[in-house]
């Protein structure tokens, strides 16, 4: 292999090629070839470095430097000054936003952001090329398959996993060992390993880092699932929403085969395994476990009753062993250190690691992964820098549709499965969502709703009809048409979908409007008694007004508001007519002196 | 029309292709709809004899799954995220006002064929929210006043 003297690692995750990565990396390697220093420097494209908000991101190696929103247009500086000179570019290297701290010799490891985390699912994400195997392999890619064939029976493997205290992480947490056994134990011609990488939950995007970023990972992970329960094939379900992750997988699909790590006779021990991906098509009720299968069977993705349990029948009626990317990506670093060395992180029932993605009102989004039972004040506070524009935290969302929102009062709540379900939420697969005063939490509740009436299947009635009738109840409330007996209304429809509905779509649909109303009852009330949005959203409830103190009469509001809604004299106060106010705001942008505002 | 006749050959090709593996309809419909844009009756017919199963399962899966068109879309594609990273920082906004400015419900082809609107959930740019994609450029931290000037970008080199 060819020595660099320096390595130019530019993100290239979905969130940064939206931001333009793809010119840049074209640009560094003419400018580097430019300089005539392609001998000596290296580019290379990797998945996501996490820090999404703060990208295009480009790290400097050996150094280290973090370079943040680089413009292609700062490519001739970082090569000039840094690559030729060894002076790095002080005014584009990232500057922390809790800090404002801004300096170049800080290392990766020493930014806040990336301080407190913990990375074993995320570990190359950022660090390899992922359309490289002999990237991977210099990163002991491979190795755990290796040693699970060659010195590991297949109920070895299957105790390590199970000791580890591995839980999946699609949202479930059921025990990836226990799971393993179950399909190890039923006896067929034929037995399949799925992966789940649709990753439906809207706001979230684990899943598809690990895929772009290191998908061999998830491979080896899935070879040594197929050798421990006995099967010679497996298909990975991914969302056709990924196009930048189905690419990485099939190129690493195709380098795998031909370095014989994948197909017959893998390290000569007569175990045949291949991997077949299969796309979805925009469900999100195929991310449960048995529509998957039928979408990946061709049909309709509707949700079939368990039992039977996939470990017995499952895909094309074969026993079929399905676990979500994330759980994958750990499996390899078990299998390679050990059960025990998994089992000291994370707390006393969710041991590991979790990634979360962490978005909304938070100054920075990206993802995370931290050691189960780190508490929400540290994710949101040290790791994600608290709330930006000095606006107050309301509450955190985490198990997306599944889910709920927890309060402020609860951010000291370590996050594992266990607590999480106790204060009211679920860890879900790993969305975390933050959102601060200006958000309405019944407008939340509403769209989420909105959300699952949707996607609803439509097969089952509770889920079906009850949750059109919770969203058509909530469309009122937040249109100003809300009536006493509404949130009992909810809280009954809720308990009865729970408790009839098939599959865990309409089993946890209701979560989110039931922790808001727990947490946030008064929020609801203030809509429907006081017909008032108490965070100024939504805007059935809203009414402008203007302070006539303040009012100066310049008629600037007047000339600009489209009902023709404000009539004054010129120097005297000016008033807003509410039945012809249309609400677009375009008046408080206009008046310079603070005089209008929404109530 | 020599065009299209090279279409439907392209799709007998794909039938060809993938009829013998288990499940095949669902990647058939999806090369089915790269080739025509979208996947309409009589392609859904041709696919059903083709691979030896009803029309009525052709149609089945096809309405079931929001990716398959059965109308061709205009000749931008316009994808505003309401994924709740993107929703609580203000989409829904951005959405109305293209829905505004172009007179085009959330779902539906703007009169002049120019623009299709529609709603997506995460796009996997959240650090960018609010999001949104025409055909595959992706534009991020947007306010809804920066929806005029985008379009008109659009129509111009239309
Ligand atoms: C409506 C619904 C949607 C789901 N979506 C996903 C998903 O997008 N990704 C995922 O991995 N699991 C999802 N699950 C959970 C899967 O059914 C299944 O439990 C999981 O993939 C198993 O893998 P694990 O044990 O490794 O978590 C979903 C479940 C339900 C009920
Ligand atoms: S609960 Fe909803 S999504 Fe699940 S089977 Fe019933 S209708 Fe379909
Ligand atoms: S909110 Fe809009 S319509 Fe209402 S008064 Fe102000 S400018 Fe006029
Ligand atoms: S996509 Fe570049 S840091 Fe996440
Ligand atoms: S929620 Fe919009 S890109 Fe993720």
């Amino acid at each position: 292999m060819d020595i660099y003297r320096a390595h130019v690692l530019c993100c290239g995750g979905t969130g940064c090629t939206s931001s333009g990565s793809a010119q840049l990396i074209q640009r560094f390697e003419e400018k580097i070839k430019e300089n005539g220093l392609d001998k000596e420097v290296k580019v290379i494209r990797t998945g996501c470095f996490g820090l999404c908000e703060a990208g295009p991101v480009v790290i400097v190696y050996p150094e280290g430097t973090f370079y943040s929103r680089v413009k292609v247009d700062d490519v001739d500086e970082i090569v000039t000054e840094h690559l030729l000179k060894g002076r790095k570019v002080q005014h584009l290297v990232y500057s922390d936003h809790a800090t404002h701290e801004q300096n170049a010799n800080k290392s990766l490891q020493d930014i806040n952001f990336y301080k407190h985390q913990h990375r074993i699912a995320l570990r190359n994400c950022g660090v390899i090329d992922p359309e490289n195997i002999d990237e991977y392999l210099a990163f002991d890619g491979y190795k755990a398959l290796e040693k699970a064939l060659t010195t590991m029976t297949r109920e070895q493997v299957i105790e390590e996993i199970l000791k580890s205290g591995l839980r999946g992480r699609g949202g479930g947490g059921f025990p990836t060992g226990l799971k393993w056994k179950f399909a190890a134990a039923s006896v067929a011609d034929q037995k399949y390993v799925a992966c789940n990488a649709d990753e439906g939950d809207p706001g979230a995007f684990m899943d598809r880092s690990v895929l772009e970023g290191d998908p061999h990972a998830v491979l080896e992970a899935m070879a040594i699932a197929g050798y421990a329960i006995g099967a010679s094939e497996g298909y990975i379900y991914v969302r056709a929403e990924y196009p930048i992750a189905v690419k990485r997988l099939e190129i690493a699909i195709g380098q795998a085969r031909e370095y014989g790590l994948l197909g017959e006779n893998i390290f000569e021990t007569g175990f045949n395994f291949d991997i077949k991906i299969r796309l979805g098509a925009g469900a999100f009720v195929c991310g449960e476990e048995t529509a998957l299968m039928r979408s990946i069977e061709g049909k309709r993705g509707e949700p079939t009753p368990r039992p039977p349990f996939p470990a017995v029948k499952g895909l094309f009626a074969k026993p079929t062993m399905l676990n979500n990317v994330e759980t994958y990506a750990n499996v390899a670093q078990i299998i390679l250190n050990g059960a025990d060395w998994f089992a000291s992180m994370g707390t006393e029932k969710s041991k590991g690691t979790k990634v979360f993605a962490l978005g909304g009102k938070i100054n920075n989004t990206g993802l995370v992964e931290v050691p189960m039972g780190t508490p929400l004040r540290t994710i949101i506070y040290d790791i994600g820098g608290g709330i930006p524009n000095g606006k107050k935290f309301k509450a955190v969302q985490t198990g997306g549709p599944s889910g709920g929102c927890l309060p402020a009062e609860l951010l000291d709540t370590p996050v594992d499965y266990d607590n999480l379900i106790a204060a009211g939420s679920m860890m879900g697969s790993g969305g975390m969502i933050v959102m601060d005063e200006d958000n309405c939490m019944v407008d939340i509740a509403r769209f989420f709703l909105d959300f699952t009436v949707d996607e609803s299947c439509g097969k089952c009635a509770p889920c079906r009809i009850g949750t059109r009738r919770m969203l058509e109840i909530l469309e009122r409330i937040v249109n100003g048409k809300g009536e006493e007996g509404d949130i009992e209304k909810l809280e009954n429809l809720a308990n009865t979908i729970k408790a009839t509905a098939l599959c865990g779509l309409g089993q946890t649909a209701p979560n989110p409007v039931l922790s808001t109303i727990k947490f946030f009852r008064h929020e609801y009330e203030a809509h429907i008694r006081e017909k008032k949005c108490p965070a100024h959203h939504c805007q059935a409830l809203l009414s402008y007004v203007i302070d006539p103190s303040k009012c100066r009469g310049c008629t600037a509001c007047a000339r600009v508001c489209p009902g023709g809604a404000i009539s004054g004299e010129v120097k005297n106060p000016h008033v807003i007519d509410p039945s012809k106010c249309l609400k677009c705001g375009a008046c408080i942008e206009k008046c310079r002196f603070g005089a209008i505002s929404k109530q | 029309m020599p065009d299209n006749k090279d279409k439907y050959e392209q799709l007998n090709q794909v039938i060809a292709e993938l009829k013998d593996q288990p499940g095949a309809l669902m990647p058939v419909l999806q090369r089915a709809q790269g080739i025509f844009g979208c996947v309409p009756m009589d392609v859904q017919k041709i696919i059903a004899e083709g691979l030896g199963v009803t029309l009525s399962e052709v149609y089945g899966v096809a309405t079931f799954y929001s990716q398959f068109r059965l109308e061709p879309n205009g000749k931008y594609t316009i994808s505003v995220c309401l994924g709740t990273a993107c929703y609580v920082k203000g989409s829904q906004k951005v959405l109305d006002r293209l829905s505004e400015e172009l007179k085009t419900p959330v779902g539906k082809t703007s009169p002049d064929g120019l623009f299709t609107l529609n709603a997506t959930r995460c796009l996997g740019a959240c650090g960018l929210a609010p999001v949104m994609t025409i055909n595959d450029e992706v534009y991020g931290r947007l306010v809804p006043d920066d929806i005029p000037g985008i379009l008109a970008k659009y129509r111009e080199q239309a």
